[in-house]
């Protein structure tokens, strides 16, 4: 060690511990350890049953030979035992059998082995022993037996008869099977090591990947490129749902820093131009009015604009409340039905001034999820421009139903609905171009110009569809503007009403063709 | 009525206090939370009009709180810039009898003050019937005669009606009937309140000569005699 630890700069130190503290390649090594250890689990593992199995097999034949030998024994006494012997010696084609019988003096008396072996003593245990048979070494597995008195032995009554019996197997093949298995599983646990550690990398890689596309996007991000987004992959795996989850958001973030743009334009135009007209006529009061009455007037009409301003001001901050997503807090189920028919008692009276009709097209109950305010003010804003905007004598309709997503069926696959509620005028309607820029906030219409108004009705309205998951779409009525509100409906409303359906047209009858029979009883037009 | 105003603002404090007096009442006012804790603990007041956002350690919220927990039942309306729904919520729910936000029309308050020290007064008797001058309008069976002589009245302008006599004498602002006759707690763009009122009127002054509902200029309705 030529330089010392302490005076290693800083920078390769700091970098080391960087690398440890990497996730990933934490993880990796986790995963590579983890690998390796239960290769050499699961290898060592078979060894012992591969060894141990064949070390037991060895055993059970060399007892099932002796139990075998010594019934011989029983039977037929010595001449017996020795006729099996060289039979199954003949028989032994692997050439791995031994055999031996010795009678109480311990004189050879028939088998292939010349002496007993001085080493096995007794006659409860197993012997590992080396033998050398036709010139070759090798290990024998050896076990001996006492044969039991028979009448034929002269020691007659004797449950020993003191003549011994010595079995075995020449194992010379198990140990070079040993050492093969040892030898290919300790070559297979490296192979296996060699492949958990190229795993490591790779899945190190493709973290690092993975998590590097999103650091780098999110930090160009960070530092004001918001036109960055997630690459996608495109094949839907987990790391596209990663991108697209992480890509919707960013496009949520856009979304609302555009609002947020939108809205200090819209304060620094619209709002700008009604405090300088009160400034002026203070201003002008000030300087020029003679008489009481004359400054009571302008400042009347200051205040009067200063309250534009405020209403303009409040409408704007609770949009952008509701586009924020806040306010959740009130939802809750109710029936629409009662909500819609409030707004239009409200605005009914306005209507009729108007010259105006007010169509109700309504079911007998619509259960919804969501703030019962809030949709109350979309509805009478929809209502709101639909009176204005609409001529003497037109008619005004305020509609909603579910929608079927199939005959007699509400709910779609995954049992949600949809409600659609709409509002109808016959009034001048709008372009196509203006209908794309109608819920921009301060939007008008060139015809709505001179009619009053902020522009900021539809932009609420649509806060608040959104608010609610729904979705908000214009289109032509002819003559006229329909203002159409899809918003989703929860499955317990749904069931109801399709019981409701169910049940009405079973009532009903045959004569009831329509799959809502119960919406054409309530058709009312308000007069 | 003997009020108390806590507001930390000089310029809507004594704004507010001028107007009062003009209107009548008896006005002490302070500026921060804990004198007007103080005061309001100690001295017997028909209405507090209290700000949200005090200096001095308590704000409007505590304040009302402390004063609830020790029974006082003294009308509070509230006066603050907080407008959320949420932050109305709040100051009702903490014991609040009304809430008005910044920036608003001092007839607003006034209407907002004077209604709530009726309520006070005259909360305690259940009412069955409401008079004013020749007008009578029974609420059990939900009828309306003027002169003895039957008007007939859609659900909601009897609803209306009986909203304006219930504060008969009293101004009470097209918010105030917005909230109080529709629940309604948004401002509609349209003048739908002065439509339903003089529908209202079509029937209940315009067969009879004199009328009852006056309307008052930059500030709302008030029903009365004369």
């Amino acid at each position: 060690m030529t330089t010392p630890a302490f005076s290693t700069p800083g920078p390769p130190r700091r970098s080391r511990w960087r690398a440890w503290r990497s996730a990933s390649l934490r993880f990796s090594l986790a995963y590579g350890t983890m690998f390796a250890l239960s290769s050499i689990l699961f290898m060592s593992f078979m060894w012992w049953g591969t060894i141990g199995f064949l070390e037991r097999q060895v055993e059970t034949a060399i007892n099932a030979d002796a139990r075998g030998l010594a019934e011989r024994w029983v039977m037929g006494g010595l001449p017996t035992l020795a006729l099996t012997i060289e039979d199954r010696l003949e028989q032994n084609l692997d050439d791995d059998a031994i055999y031996l019988v010795i009678d109480p003096q311990g004189n050879y008396l028939t088998g292939n082995v010349s002496a007993w072996p001085s080493k096995v003593e007794h006659t409860d245990r197993w012997y590992n022993l080396p033998d050398t048979r036709a010139g070759l070494r090798g290990m024998a597995q050896l076990h001996g037996y006492n044969l039991p008195g028979t009448a034929q032995t002269h020691t007659e009554g004797q449950l020993d008869s003191g003549y011994r019996l010595l079995v075995g197997r020449d194992v010379r093949a198990r140990g070079i099977l040993r050492h093969l298995l040892t030898d290919s599983l300790l070559w297979a646990w490296v192979m296996v090591t060699l492949l958990a550690i190229s795993g490591a990398v790779l899945v190190h890689r493709i973290f690092r990947r993975m998590v590097k596309t999103v650091a780098r996007t999110t930090s160009a991000i960070a530092h004001g490129d918001l036109s960055r987004r997630m690459p996608l992959v495109g094949n839907g795996d987990e790391m596209d749902q990663v991108a697209e989850a992480i890509n919707e958001m960013l496009d949520r973030i856009v979304r609302l820093m555009d609002g947020v743009r939108q809205v200090s334009n819209a304060i620094a135009h619209d709002l700008r131009t009604p405090i300088a007209r009160a400034r002026t006529q203070l201003e002008d009061a000030a300087l020029h009015a003679s008489t009481p009455d004359e400054l009571r007037g302008a400042i009347d009409r200051a205040v009067g604009d200063l309250d534009n301003v405020t209403a303009v001001f409040e409408a704007l901050l609770r949009i952008a409340q509701i586009e924020a997503g806040a306010r959740r807090s009130a939802f809750m189920t109710f029936d629409l039905v009662p909500v819609l028919r409030d707004v239009a008692d409200l605005y009914e009276a306005v209507a009729e001034e108007h010259g105006i009709v007010l169509a109700l097209d309504l079911p007998a109950r619509l259960f919804f999820y969501g703030d019962r305010s809030l949709v109350q003010q979309a509805v009478a804003n929809m209502l709101d421009n639909a009176i204005k905007f609409s001529p003497p004598g037109g008619t005004v309709y305020l509609r909603a139903h579910l929608r079927e997503v199939a005959p007699g069926r509400l709910a779609g696959p995954t049992g949600e609905g949809m409600l659609d509620l709409s509002v109808s005028d016959e009034g001048i309607g709008m372009s196509e171009a203006d209908m794309a820029r109608a819920t921009e906030r301060f939007f008008r219409a060139e015809k709505a110009r001179h009619t009053p108004g902020s522009g900021l009705g539809l932009s609420m309205v649509r806060a608040i569809v959104q608010l609610h998951g729904g979705q908000m779409h214009l289109s032509s009525h002819a003559p006229g503007l329909t203002v159409s509100l899809a918003l989703p409906v929860a499955a317990s409303a749904l069931t109801e009403a399709e019981e409701d359906l169910s049940s009405s047209a079973h009532i009903s009858g045959m004569t009831q063709t329509s799959p809502l029979p119960h919406q054409h009883d309530t058709n009312s037009s308000v007069e | 009525m003997h009020i108390l105003v806590v507001e930390d603002d000089p310029t809507v404090l004594s704004f507010v206090a001028k107007g009062l007096k003009e209107a009548g009442h008896l006005v002490e006012m302070t500026d921060n939370g804990k004198d007007g804790l103080f005061m309001a603990v100690s001295e017997k007041f028909d209405l507090i009009i209290l700000d949200r956002m005090l200096p001095g350690g308590i704000d409007g919220v505590r304040l009302l709180e402390t004063i609830r927990a020790q029974n006082n039942t003294t009308p509070v309306l509230l006066l603050s810039a907080l407008a959320d729904v949420d932050d109305r919520v709040q100051g009702l729910k903490a014991g609040g009898d009304d809430y008005v936000t910044k920036p608003f029309a001092f007839s607003e308050l006034l209407a907002r003050v004077e209604a709530l020290g009726r309520r006070g007064r005259t909360e305690s008797a259940p009412q069955t019937k409401l008079e004013v001058a020749d007008l009578e309008i029974d609420l059990l069976s939900r009828t309306v005669r003027r002169g003895g002589q039957r008007i007939d009245l859609q659900p909601r302008e009897f609803r209306l009606l009986e909203y304006l006599a219930r504060h008969a004498g009293q101004v009470v602002t097209r918010t105030m009937l917005l909230e109080g006759v529709w629940d309604y707690h948004f401002d509609p763009q349209t003048n739908v309140i002065d439509v339903h009122v003089s529908r209202l009127r079509q029937k209940v002054d315009k067969p009879f000569g004199a009328p009852l509902i006056h309307t008052i200029r930059n500030a709302g309705y008030m029903l009365r005699a004369e």
